[in-house]
């Protein structure tokens, strides 16, 4: 056991020294379910019906960020892995857009 | 040598980040088109249904309070998994295998809901081949709790393996790893809550 090991357990606890504290994680969480909360407020709220869409999307957008940052360490990991997940993650959103405008928006358009 | 295998073992790949994360990383990067490719179908098929049971609208399928908790449950077990991680990192056996527990135990909780509502909605009349809204549905949500029933099983591995003193600190990138794969999991709930749920 080595060095191997013993380079393990630095590593450990330099990942450790990087992440967040155990307070900072239940503050995440606390953030996420009032978020969930104004969310399911806002479907059910008869007078923001028009505008529904506009405020929950930003909202769920929030949570993911703060799952991503925080529960999956990207705001203190190497660069490399948040340009992996961001190049993936615009093409998927492409991908959808994509999709989307070719058989929703595109044919109505067509119909005049 | 030693200091040349400690050299090896802190920078496993060219880039400094251990190959095993960088592995994950990409596959949540090819996880994210799949899921993408899944939403997008959802999302093209919304409304184009000819004959019901209809997602939304009085006699709508959906239920948005249990389906609320449901997401309330799946949020709470990344809470549990950050927290079994850091209790890892910290040497703390009793707490990793607490929160690996209720990580996976959520996480079960989650299928328990999912089963429930496809079960209703079975009986309620929606079928894989009924409509265009029950088989993007159910391919979506089938393929995510595929994804939850998988994390589930690796946690309880993760638990088992703290119960027999073979998960210590130097292992924690064994349990980020699955953790990794959790919040991912969560995170894509998150975007399938809010398209398929929240907005009609």
């Amino acid at each position: 056991m080595d060095t191997h090991a013993h380079a393990s357990g630095d590593h450990a606890r330099e990942d450790h020294a990087r992440h967040p504290s155990p307070k900072v994680y239940v503050l995440i969480g606390l953030i996420l379910t009032i978020v969930t909360a104004v969310e399911i407020a806002v479907y059910y709220i008869d007078a923001l019906n028009d505008w529904s869409t506009a405020i929950i999307i930003p909202l769920s957008m929030s949570k993911f960020l703060l799952v991503v940052m925080f529960y999956m360490h990207l705001r203190f990991d190497n660069r490399l892995l948040t340009a992996v997940f961001a190049a993936c993650g615009v093409l998927a959103i492409a991908v959808i857009v994509s999709l989307v405008i070719l058989f929703k928006v595109l044919p109505y358009q067509a119909l005049g | 040598m030693s200091e040349h295998a400690a050299q090896i073992d802190r920078h496993y790949t060219t880039t400094g980040i251990d190959s095993r994360k960088l592995g994950l990383w990409v596959l949540i990067g090819s996880e994210s088109l799949f899921f993408g490719s899944l939403i997008a179908t959802y999302m093209v098929y919304r409304g184009q249904s000819t004959v019901g049971p209809f997602p939304h609208g009085p006699d709508g399928l959906l239920d948005i309070p249990l389906t609320s908790v449901s997401t309330f449950v799946l949020l709470m077990s990344s809470l549990a998994m950050v927290l079994a991680l850091h209790a890892v990192q910290v040497s703390n056996r009793r707490g990793a295998i607490t929160w690996l527990l209720a990580t996976a135990l959520l996480g079960a909780g989650f299928l328990g809901f999912q089963a429930y509502e496809f079960t209703h909605f079975w009986h309620e009349g929606l079928t894989l081949d009924r409509n265009l809204f029950g088989a993007s549905f159910f391919i979506l949500t089938g393929f995510h709790g595929a994804h939850v029933a998988v994390g589930v099983v690796w946690l309880l591995i993760l638990m088992t393996e703290a119960w027999r003193h073979r998960l210590p600190a130097s292992r924690a990138l064994s349990v980020e790893i699955a953790g990794l794969y959790w919040h991912f999991v969560d995170v894509v709930w998150i975007v399938i809550f809010t398209l398929i749920y929240l907005i009609e």
